[in-house]
């Protein structure tokens, strides 16, 4: 929290004072902020602390998958212990970590990370707005999601430990105590946070989709939004479609768990007793996790699109390559996210034909993917590019969407899921896409708008050294991943010791991911280091430092009510207009009146 | 060892970050640099590094397969693990050349038009045909994986012929359970209140309904009695907890009676076909055997949570979901000691595995499968006792304990009790 509060003291500390029309109270201009320039900051320091959380928890139980039964004062100094008694990592724990650690990264790190940050921070000044439609909501939404996000931290303290059904939380595992500690007290904070969470982010994404179709100024015609905006609008209106659903799927949880209703629960016995409970189908609760999961998973890459987008762009020095096909994909990969989660239950006894229809809706989606990253190799061709550390970690997005990508379409085909589903093979593919691509354009973004954020840079050097060693480490963790899983090795196994066919050189491998994944992790410090130094030390950022169209970069160095001194900025152009023929400069910002006699592109 | 490498990969690297950050601040302070001014050196670097990254990386992939071949599975041993390797195959080879072809293309062009002040970029906003050449190329390729995908799916999933050999595999945690039927080829009904030790799958028969009876009266007379003499100590909450348990078991007798009911009626309209007199004859083991060469459609039920029955050398998978039978059935092909010879390991056994989270054992939920010859698994089948002797089930009453055959069903059930799981192996 502090550093939330410090980190917009700091940034405003020298703030154009003198546009204030009147003096703000310390509270209400840092920590109960309308502004929606504070809000994306609280977001993606909150974020970076999550995101650090949960990163630890990853090398925790990393080292305990590669070196089973070893000690660590690593894993005994964060567990004590209760938990790591001699420094081992508990079985009950490790389940909660690897479930804790998946929750955090998908909904709290990529999806309130990723879209609270940089929707706050860019659809306002992209689109040329004042603010957002609703400044009190918008705050409430960061504020229900810092709630849950400390209610979920609070669940690693309880007795019992956190949830430990891995984050996807499927009954009756969940929803009985009987059948793991993780089930009691740590599974209630889980649910009950998760409904902030859901809250948080439905309020967000309502003021994110009335500000983009309401506040344009003028010129600013949907044709002309960068593609960022649209990546920022698609993601809100499938969140604000498929998070209910996880809603009823937690009450319906929460039901069975506390009022004795049977919506999940069928035919059960356990701990030597027959359950009361008939009726119900833990399908069901598939069924709707993942009618939300599976746009889930696509409202973390929608937004990593729209940043590599905007960035490759940029820094190519070139229009982005078919910008109406980028728009058309992101628009066919919303509408096929919603029809396409049973994927995810190929071999949960569900109708053999109905797994046949999911297959030919999944390999769908890998059109329109397939479609951006060719648009995006193109991008780059004969481009002119700068190579900032937000270019790189755009490049590396593109490079790992491709390798996760291509083993979505393994998965996606009913039969191979068969021999891989719930290997690591799956477990490999998802990180690859979301775990890196995504955490890749996360990056980006953070570094490629810090001075729009912070009025400063984040060092360059620096960057360079945090995206080789992160790049190295990925695909060093998550490439050998994928061999685990064909070999047939499961995931969420506490240690592979009890399996002749798991020895030799399938532990020679999770050991080289342990490695890699350390490397990967320590190398995280430096961006750490960087971000927070660059707050208050870095190099004072000037208006336009990446050379950039877009509108947030016509706006005042710093933080201002209002992001405009002036009226507004009307716009008389797309956003792409980099190294285009004829112009002195190779960009032309959109502000900038077509001259007489100029096509529009 | 490793902890020592690890923790001096941590201090190494957090000592670079420093000296790396204070040289960086000090020389870009003397140069009065910009952090967003890239030199053209720097962008040369970053776009050979790109190259070398490139081929790092395609390298990487190849030789990771290579160096660790012998991690992947050995030749699937049953029908449909056959289908499913050839599909593997032929998609690699598909995906490789995507991945291949991309990649070069992204990390070559990156490394190529590195930022230099004499050039510009080339204005290529877009190209209409292009767009519709790479929208088409993929989906025609997508078509044909899709064809593939759905036929040998199909194949898996065709139900098998009547007459299949039917086998139960029952998970609960953390361990599993198999049921053979008797002579007359069918497995007989269960219900989840009729478990007990001595039944642990819940077969339904007359006997353990009468029997399951008895032991919750017993039950209640008992818990009530208890309750009774404490009532003037236990606090509020304890009795209100005693009444709930009471009622709760009330209501297990309820639903067992109703059970009865419902035998009487399906005896009555099926007779000898009755569902309710298959169980007796069943064999309830530990062991898990398949003849070769044979199509057997298992029956997976789960007791408790969702587990999964994982036969990664069958390439065989599915849920076990309380609540309901899930099905699949396979043909396997290779004995085991047909498969000891082929990996050279005469340790081999095929496995089962749990492979969906079901709590704190979950990842020692295991058991051997034994493939042999039909006449060697007809054998086999034979010793196993059956579930009840013939003659207990018409006495309308529990057997007794001494009756030998069940005894030793129970002790083969009661050695894997969840604690002692792990010194099984
Ligand atoms: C070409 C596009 C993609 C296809 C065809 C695809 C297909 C699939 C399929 C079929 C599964 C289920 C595998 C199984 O459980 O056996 C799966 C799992 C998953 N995918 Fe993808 N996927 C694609 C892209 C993505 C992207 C972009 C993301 C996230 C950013 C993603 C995240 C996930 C996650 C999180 C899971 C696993 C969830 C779990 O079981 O814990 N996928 N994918
Ligand atoms: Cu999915
Ligand atoms: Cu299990």
């Amino acid at each position: 929290m502090s550093a939330v509060e410090q980190s917009s003291a700091a940034h405003n500390g020298h703030a154009h004072a003198e546009h204030h029309q009147h003096q703000e109270s310390f509270i209400s201009k840092y920590i109960f902020s309308h502004d929606h320039k504070t809000i994306s900051k609280q977001f993606l320091v909150t974020a970076i602390v999550m995101a650090t959380v949960a990163m630890v928890m990853s090398i925790i139980f990393r080292l305990q998958i590669a070196f089973p039964g070893e000690s660590f004062a690593f894993t005994h100094f964060f567990l004590g212990d209760k938990w790591a008694p001699d420094g081992v990592l508990s079985s009950t724990m490790f389940l909660a970590l690897v479930t804790i650690h998946g929750t955090i990264m998908v909904f709290f790190v990529l999806t309130g990370g990723l879209s609270g940050t940089f929707s706050n921070l860019l659809i306002p000044f992209q689109i040329g707005a004042r603010d957002m439609a609703s400044g009190f909501i918008n705050m409430l939404s960061y504020w229900f999601f810092l709630a849950g996000s400390i209610m979920m931290l609070a669940s690693l303290f309880v007795e019992g430990g956190p949830a430990g059904g891995g984050w996807t939380v499927y009954p009756p595992l969940s929803v009985l105590p009987q059948a793991i500690p993780g089930s009691g007290t740590g599974m209630t904070l889980w649910l009950f946070s998760m409904v902030l969470f859901i809250a948080g982010s439905l309020m967000g994404s309502l003021n994110y989709i009335v500000t983009v179709m309401n506040l344009r100024t003028k010129g600013m015609k949907m044709t002309r939004l960068p593609l960022t905006v649209w990546a920022f609008l698609l993601t809100a209106i499938v969140g604000v479609l498929s998070f209910p659903v996880l809603v009823s799927a937690v009450v319906l949880l929460i039901m069975d768990r506390m009022m004795g209703t049977s919506f999940y629960l069928s035919e059960i016995h356990i701990a030597g007793e027959a359950l009361d409970n008939m009726g119900g189908s833990p399908i069901l609760y598939e069924h709707l996790f993942w009618f939300l999961g599976h746009p889930e998973v696509y409202i973390i890459i929608l937004p990593a699109f729209g940043i590599s987008s905007e960035i490759i762009s940029t820094m190519s020095r070139k229009p982005i390559f078919g910008y109406r096909a980028m728009i058309g994909s992101l628009m066919a990969i919303s509408f096929l996210s919603f029809i396409v989660w049973a994927h995810h239950m190929f071999v949960t006894g569900m109708n053999p034909f109905l797994g046949s229809v999911f297959t030919v809706t999944t390999m769908m989606i890998a059109i329109p993917s397939a479609v951006k990253v060719f648009n995006y190799i193109t991008t780059l061709w004969r481009g002119n590019i700068v190579f900032s550390p937000a270019m790189l970690f755009s490049i590396g997005m593109v490079s790992t969407f491709i390798a996760g990508g291509l083993t979505g379409i393994i998965l996606a085909n009913s039969a191979l899921d068969i021999q891989v589903h719930d290997t690591y093979f799956v477990v490999a593919h998802f990180h690859m896409v979301m775990g890196v691509s995504a955490i890749f354009a996360m990056m980006a973004g953070v570094y490629h708008w810090f001075p729009r954020m912070y009025g400063r840079m984040m060092n360059t050097k620096l960057g360079y050294l945090h995206f080789w060693v992160t790049l190295v480490a990925a695909y060093g963790v998550f490439i050998p991943m994928h061999y685990v899983g064909l070999a047939g090795g499961p995931r969420r196994y506490y240690e592979y010791t009890e399996f002749p066919m798991f020895q030799g050189h399938v532990m020679d491998l999770n050991v080289m991911i342990t490695v890699f994944a350390c490397i990967g992790g320590a190398i995280q410090l430096v961006f750490i280091y960087n971000f927070f130094r660059s707050i208050w030390y870095g190099q004072k950022a000037t208006q336009n430092p990446w050379h950039s169209n877009t509108l947030e970069w016509t706006a005042p160095v710093g933080s201002m009510h209002g992001n405009w001194p002036g009226p507004l900025p009307t716009v008389y152009r797309w956003p792409y207009d980099y190294s285009k023929p004829g112009k002195q400069e190779d960009y032309v910002p959109q502000t900038v009146p077509l001259e007489a006699g100029e096509e529009e592109h | 060892m490793m902890t020592l490498l690890i923790i001096a990969v941590l201090v190494l690297g957090f000592m670079v970050v420093l000296r790396l950050s204070r040289v960086a601040a000090l020389a870009s302070e003397l140069r009065g640099d910009r952090e967003e001014q890239i030199p053209e050196r720097d962008n040369r670097i970053s776009g050979r590094m790109m190259w070398a990254f490139g081929a790092l990386y395609m390298a990487f992939f190849i030789w990771i397969p290579l160096h660790y071949h012998d991690v992947f599975l050995p030749p699937a041993a049953s029908t449909q693990g056959v289908w499913i390797d050839s599909m593997f195959t032929f998609n690699w080879w598909m995906l490789g050349i995507v991945f291949f072809g991309t990649n070069i293309a992204l990390f070559y062009f990156s490394g190529k038009y590195y930022h230099r002040a004499d050039r510009r970029a080339f204005w290529y906003p877009h190209n209409n045909r292009l767009e519709l050449v790479w929208t088409t190329i993929p989906a025609l390729t997508l078509t044909g994986v899709v064809v593939y995908a759905l036929i040998v799916w199909t194949k898996i999933t065709v139900l098998p012929a009547p007459g299949t050999m039917e086998v139960e595999v029952y998970a609960k945690q953390f361990d599993w359970t198999f049921r053979y039927p008797g002579k007359d080829g069918k497995l007989g009904a269960t219900d989840f209140r009729l478990i007990d030790a001595d039944n642990p799958l819940g077969i339904a028969t007359k006997a353990t309904m009468a029997k399951r009876l008895d032991e919750l009266h017993a039950q209640v007379a008992q818990e009530t009695a208890d309750r009774d003499a404490r009532a003037g100590i236990l606090p509020n909450d304890e009795l209100e907890k005693a009444d709930k348990h009471i009622a709760h078991l009330r209501r297990q007798i309820e639903g067992i009676m109703n059970l009865q009911v419902l035998m009487q009626e399906d005896i009555a309209a099926n007779g000898n076909n009755s569902t309710y007199l298959k169980g007796a004859d069943d064999k309830v083991t530990k062991e898990f055997h398949l003849p070769v060469n044979t199509d057997v459609e298992l029956i997976i039920r789960s007791q408790d949570v969702i587990h999964s029955a994982y036969l990664p050398h069958m390439r065989a998978q599915m849920n076990a979901v309380p609540g309901m039978a899930t099905r699949m059935h396979l043909v396997p092909t290779i004995t085991t000691d047909s498969m000891r010879a082929v990996t050279k390991n005469p340790a081999f056994d095929y496995i089962l595995l749990c492979n969906k989270v079901c709590g704190i054992s979950h990842y020692n939920m295991q058991s051997p499968l034994t493939v042999e010859s039909a006449g060697a698994f007809k054998i086999w089948n034979i010793m196993l006792p059956v579930f009840e002797k013939p003659g207990a089930a018409a006495k309308e009453v529990a057997p007794a304990p001494a009756d030998t055959a069940k005894a030793e069903a129970t002790a083969a059930v009661a050695t894997a009790a969840p604690a002692t799981n792990k010194e099984q192996n």
